[in-house]
């Protein structure tokens, strides 16, 4: 399909190797002509390009690099070819084209010893980022500075409001899940009755708090990070600093707030959805009736589980919220790092939630809220 | 196709071209044709549709109504019709901020064109290739194994115009090449590109603001206004049009102070025994 370059050997009058090129030199017929070029033994003395078609700078590398290679003489070539190849004379470099790259058996252990070299400095840089939280947020208490209320606001929103649709599915199928699994052990055991106790506990204890933190780790936590790490690619948060406005009090004091002030509210309400959705498939399946579910809840639920969740939720919507903007500010550099960040605060925040939730498990068993 | 090389006249023909945003016109029966071989310059205020009119040719923008022929082949916005990849493997594209990707280093930038349409070429070709594109836009030889964070502004359009050379084609788009860099760059990349363009036999279509380039290497130049090409021509051919956008952008302080310069260039250039 595509039209093809060739070449022949010959010998001229004066007994010299003269290389006759034929078609098209162009990138297309390159990739053909260039490994038996270089495969060649012969030593050329002379490269005629008479015959030759048109000709690009990829043509006129190969022909000036074989006659570079060989010593040899071009000849023939138009005002074009003439042209071309007198502008790659300067150009011909040689040099690294990529940068250099350990082989993987020095590569591994360097890039685990380069991580452990830096984990002081990330961590004095993490205290250094909350302690910088900590004085926006006492300058804004003592009215130094005032709240930007309708960047809470609006975070309140993004966090919050748009969230319901997501949370109140999850939450819906997963109380289904618990409800229907649950009640088919209980029943074996006869103690049917049993789903309502495991539903609601598990649903106002753990099970809401996590999903919502795991949901909004996933949903507000990654969008942070690359929010404020695409923002200081674009320098938008140095032209903040420039301007007076703190980054700090500007994007994270309402980030970290909103998280704060919602985790709570989708928490419960994802308890609340979840119990329904339990209820819903106890109807169905158990012939527990809906409005007896949800009755049976209000005497099987002890009200400190509502508390142990809600206790919990702030905690929780703190550390998703610091670890998607404290990643964002570390950006630096190109995209990719952009991207990095974002699934290092997403995954950091939802393995710290997790561990602080077995720490609340065990110390409110502890205090009696067992 | 039996010739490696369009031959046509006009390597790319706009015709009636109609694109819209929202109910906003930003081009209304536009027409343009560009002559091979030429350099283009495209002007207009901010807002007239430059750069969107250049997406439409490259297929980067559907257009609402009109035709786009480009190297002979009317331009459908269909990306997967192999004459229409063709076409794309014969134009070379600068983006305004460069748009370099920046994971890679820039030689491994040239080598990604080169890659995706001529898988055939081994490595050691390619790498050479690239080597020597590097070192054609005027880039030292050690910027090839540097990221485009690592590169200055001026450096980063030279690395993207070198990406934009990788397949040796035959019309070069330029999206502002001139805007951002200091004078003394800006002039070199002028040069540059005017180089390149006798070197290679580009056609190029050059969107600026910058009078400086219009005056020092454009062929012809095309006025953007009313929402289409208002005017073609030289520029002496443009002063003679009584067109108030025209008159003030030629005529304005910026324009008459890139007109004085060339005029002074010039008579240095004819004072040879003035030298020091």
């Amino acid at each position: 399909m595509r039209d093809r370059a060739d070449f022949t050997i010959e010998t001229d009058a004066d007994g010299r190797a003269v290389l006759a090129l034929s078609g098209n030199l162009l990138v297309s017929t390159a990739g053909w002509l260039d490994p038996q070029l270089r495969a060649l033994e012969v030593p050329i003395q002379r490269i005629d390009i008479s015959n030759a078609g048109e000709i690009d700078t990829v043509g006129a590398w190969i022909v000036w690099r074989l006659a570079r290679d060989n010593g040899a003489a071009i000849s023939g070539a138009d005002e074009a070819a003439t042209r071309l190849i007198a502008a790659l004379k300067d150009a011909g470099g040689e040099g690294e084209i990529e940068p250099e790259r350990l082989p993987t058996l020095r590569r591994v252990p360097a890039a685990v010893g380069d991580y452990v070299a830096a984990l002081p400095a990330s961590w004095i840089r993490l205290l250094d980022f909350l302690g910088a939280l900590l004085i926006s947020g006492w300058t804004i208490i003592r009215g130094r500075s005032p709240l930007r209320f309708k960047a809470v606001v609006r975070q309140l929103e993004l966090v919050g409001v748009s969230a319901l649709g997501i949370i109140g599915l999850m939450s819906f199928l997963v109380g289904i899940v618990i409800a229907q699994q649950g009640a088919v052990q209980l029943q074996d055991l006869g103690f049917g009755e049993l789903t309502v106790n495991l539903t609601g506990r598990i649903s106002f204890r753990e099970l809401g708090i996590l999903m919502t933190a795991i949901m909004v780790a996933g949903r507000s936590g990654s969008s942070f990070a690359a929010q404020i790490g695409t923002m200081k690619l674009t320098e938008e948060i140095d032209a903040m600093r420039t301007i007076g406005v703190s980054p700090m009090e500007a994007l994270v004091i309402p980030r970290v707030l909103a998280a704060v002030l919602m985790m709570p509210l989708l928490g419960f309400y994802s308890a609340i959805i979840a119990v329904i959705g339990g209820a819903f498939i106890s109807t169905l399946t158990l012939d527990i009736p809906f409005h007896a579910f949800l009755s049976r809840i209000q005497d099987v639920v002890p009200l400190h589980d509502v508390w142990v969740g809600l206790v919990k939720a702030p905690f929780f919507g703190f550390i998703i919220a610091v670890a998607g903007c404290y990643q964002g500010m570390q950006v630096k550099g190109n995209s990719e790092e952009v991207g990095l960040r974002t699934t290092v605060a997403v995954v950091q925040a939802i393995f710290a939630v997790i561990v602080l939730d077995a720490f609340f498990a065990v110390f409110f068993t502890e205090v009696g809220w067992g | 196709m039996s010739e490696a090389h369009y031959t046509g006249d006009y390597p790319i023909v706009v015709e009636g071209l109609v694109n819209a945003f929202d109910g906003h016109v930003i081009h209304q029966d536009l027409s343009l044709k560009v002559r091979r071989g030429e350099i283009l310059g495209v002007v207009g205020g901010s807002g007239s549709g430059k750069s969107v009119l250049m997406r439409s040719i490259i297929g980067l923008q559907h257009p609402a109504a009109g035709s786009i022929d480009v190297l002979g082949q009317p331009m459908t916005g269909n990306p997967a019709s192999p004459d229409e990849i063709d076409v794309r493997s014969r134009w070379g594209v600068l983006f305004q901020g460069g748009a370099l990707f920046s994971t890679l280093t820039v030689a491994e930038n040239v080598e990604v064109p080169l890659r995706e349409f001529y898988p055939e070429i081994d490595d050691t070709l390619r790498h050479e290739i690239a080597r020597y594109k590097v070192m054609l836009s005027g880039l030292p030889p050690e910027a090839a194994a540097k990221f485009p964070s690592e590169l200055s502004g001026g450096m980063r359009k030279r690395a993207g115009l070198a990406r934009a050379l990788a397949l040796d084609p035959e019309l070069l788009f330029l999206d502002e090449p001139t805007a951002g860099l200091d004078p003394i760059g800006a002039a070199a990349f002028d040069a540059l590109t005017r180089a390149l363009q006798d070197t290679l036999g580009l056609t190029v279509f050059l969107i600026t603001h910058d009078l400086d380039t219009l005056y020092e290497i454009c062929d012809r130049v095309a006025v953007l206004a009313d929402k289409r090409v208002i005017a073609v021509g030289t520029i002496p051919e443009l002063l003679q049009i009584d067109h108030p956008w025209i008159q003030e952008y030629f005529n304005g302080p910026r324009g008459r102070a890139a007109d004085a310069a060339r005029h002074r260039a010039k008579a240095m250039d004819n004072q040879p025994d003035r030298g020091a």
